[in-house]
């Protein structure tokens, strides 16, 4: 891992990509990082667009502004391809992650002249099988960890749990959805 | 060793709240604070803390039942931004004048109108000649130890006086980082038990608080509150030192960094402060002289030790985030430049007024003004010393 990655996630009010944010951070934390997330606060309502950011780097951390030239970018819901620059300042050496099922064709077109990595992943079909119900931020929080090579498959299965089983005590009938989530994106995330 | 810990800036807060286990916490709900009471409710309804929590209708009846405890002889403290504050006024100004030493969460965010909810000092500014002590905090680790000293500094029988704790709202206080606790029982034993020397609740010793105080006297009770605040400095300093003995983290009035070196500096307060060290590294990599004083002691205020600090720069560039509409500059400037003149220190200074209501101060923003201040010393010359940064169209 570098020094220092920055990652900026773009969702739709209520997908849970802050939540998704916070449990990177939670993530990395673990694995002794020294970690930020934090939301880009609007005016919240279900299906506005909305950005969520992380920095996660092995030295202390002291800016505190928003993320302007990510390493990483996650698209959480594929239509905000074509309203919001997704790719705005987003490093050629990264990559963007999308969650989609839409065409290669498709996705070089509507991201213009960026010619970084593209990984796709079908998180509606993920959580519809795992958990039933579509919760597409478990999905993606998995998919950016294998991109960006944040940790370890196995390392980051077991934290995962540890924290589903303290997130979902009061429910812990999810848990084994979420860990299966997590394990199908791990597996199907792809390079395209 | 600490507590290895990931927590936003209100979760820091509200669980320095929860070690220190005051007697009453009254607080309203208002963004970005909000969570702070939320998460103590909970630590009430838990049991983890024996604090009478009063739910209140309004910031004015959240700071008047502060004001009621402690006049009653116990410890309260509360939480609130902005338009909170803004409703508390009035008792704000009874808080000091009572020497009543209440601690308030301040968490940083632009007075109404139009509505904003996010963060600039807009708030804190406006109580600025209120009497309070008044400590900002760069990090969510700061606003922790800051309220961790807090009891500590406001209740010394030479200070008695009301102390807020400011952080930035959203972000820091809805950012989650690293921070490093202290366990419980060494904050217990850090804090203490409050003693009051004069309380409502002794019968042995019955008194009023509070009464008419005319031309007589008000003015002499002015004066020792001003005495009081400027005693403070040396509590301050002592329990800063107290806590550096206890953690290894070291609090003075202000944060040289890569100061003493330093031709060109920027003062700022809570988080900008964390771009601008990013901006200074940066910086010195290429060569350039630039350095930071981050004030953390807002009130009192630390003259000669700024002006000290400052003397040897070759230009210096003070931040304010908020507006002061006084045709003049920003409270700040101010505030350091009246430090400067009356210490006989002559540097050139520019103010900047910046991030009004939430607008994202980014390094590249931080870099520009070191940029300016190599003009100014190049030049010889500032046109125009009060500023914007990060205007559109500026």
């Amino acid at each position: 891992m570098d020094n220092l990655i920055e990652i900026r996630w773009h969702g739709r009010g209520g997908q849970g990509a802050k939540t998704a944010s916070l449990l990177l951070a939670d993530a990395a934390f673990n694995t002794g990082k020294y970690i930020q997330g934090f939301p880009e606060y609007g005016p919240e309502r279900m299906g506005a667009p909305i950005t969520a950011y992380n920095r996660i780097s092995t030295t202390p951390i002291t800016i505190h502004s928003n993320i302007y030239e990510p390493d990483y970018v996650v698209v959480v819901d594929d239509t905000l391809l074509e309203s919001v620059n997704v790719t705005s300042g987003l490093k050629e050496t990264g990559a963007i992650v999308i969650n989609t099922t839409k065409s290669e064709e498709y996705l070089k077109r509507v991201l213009g002249d960026y010619k970084g990595s593209i990984y796709t992943i079908d998180a509606r079909s993920i959580s519809l099988e795992a958990l039933g119900k579509y919760f597409p931020n478990t999905p993606m929080l998995a998919a950016i960890v294998k991109v960006a090579h944040i940790m370890e498959d196995d390392e980051f299965l077991k934290d995962m749990e540890g924290s589903f089983k303290h997130k979902f005590a009061k429910k812990p009938e999810v848990i084994d959805g979420n860990m299966k989530a997590i394990e199908l994106a791990l597996k199907q995330v792809k390079k395209i | 060793m600490g507590i290895r810990e990931r927590l936003s800036g209100n979760e820091a807060a509200a669980i320095a709240m929860k070690q220190i286990n005051p007697d009453v916490v009254a607080a309203f709900p208002i963004t970005p604070s909000t969570e702070i009471p939320q998460y103590f409710s909970t630590f009430v309804a838990n049991g983890t803390v024996d604090t009478e929590f009063v739910a209140v209708e309004s910031e004015h009846s959240a700071m008047s039942a502060c004001i009621g405890a402690e006049a009653a002889g116990v410890r309260a403290m509360t939480a609130t931004s902005a338009n909170g504050l803004s409703l508390m006024w009035e008792m704000i100004y009874i808080a000091s004048s009572l020497r009543l030493p209440i601690v308030m969460s301040l968490v940083n965010r632009a007075v109404s109108g139009p509505l904003n909810i996010h963060c600039d000092h807009s708030d804190a500014m406006g109580v600025r000649d209120a009497g309070w002590i008044m400590l900002f905090s760069e990090t969510n680790q700061e606003a922790y130890d800051n309220l961790l000293m807090a009891h500590r500094i406001a209740e010394h029988p030479d200070v008695k006086l009301p102390l807020m704790v400011c952080q930035d709202g959203f972000i820091t206080s809805h950012s989650i980082e690293n921070i490093e606790l202290v366990e419980d029982e060494k904050v217990k034993e850090f804090v203490g038990t409050y003693k009051p020397e004069h309380y409502l609740l002794n019968r042995n010793e019955p008194i009023a608080i509070g009464p008419l105080d005319l031309q007589a006297y008000l003015f002499e009770h002015k004066a020792q509150q001003a005495e009081a605040m400027k005693r403070a400095k040396k509590v301050i300093a002592e329990v800063s030192k107290d806590f550096e003995k206890m953690t290894g983290r070291k609090y003075e009035f202000f944060e040289s960094y890569r100061l003493d070196d330093a031709e060109i500096a920027i003062v700022c307060m809570n988080s900008t402060a964390g771009t601008t060290k990013f901006v200074v590294d940066n910086l010195r990599n290429q060569g350039i002289k630039a350095g930071l004083l981050k004030l953390r002691m807002f009130r009192p205020f630390p003259v000669e030790e700024i002006a000290n600090a400052l003397s040897h720069l070759k230009a210096v560039a003070v931040l304010d985030r908020a507006e002061s509409l006084n045709a003049a500059g920003g409270a700040l400037f101010e505030d350091i430049t009246s430090a400067m003149y009356v210490n006989n220190v002559h540097v050139p200074m520019v103010n900047y007024v910046y991030g009004i209501g939430g607008r994202d101060t980014k390094s590249t923003d931080i870099e520009s003004v070191y940029h300016d201040l190599e003009e100014i010393i190049k030049n010889g010359k500032i046109e125009n010393p009060y500023r914007y940064l990060g205007l559109r169209n500026s």
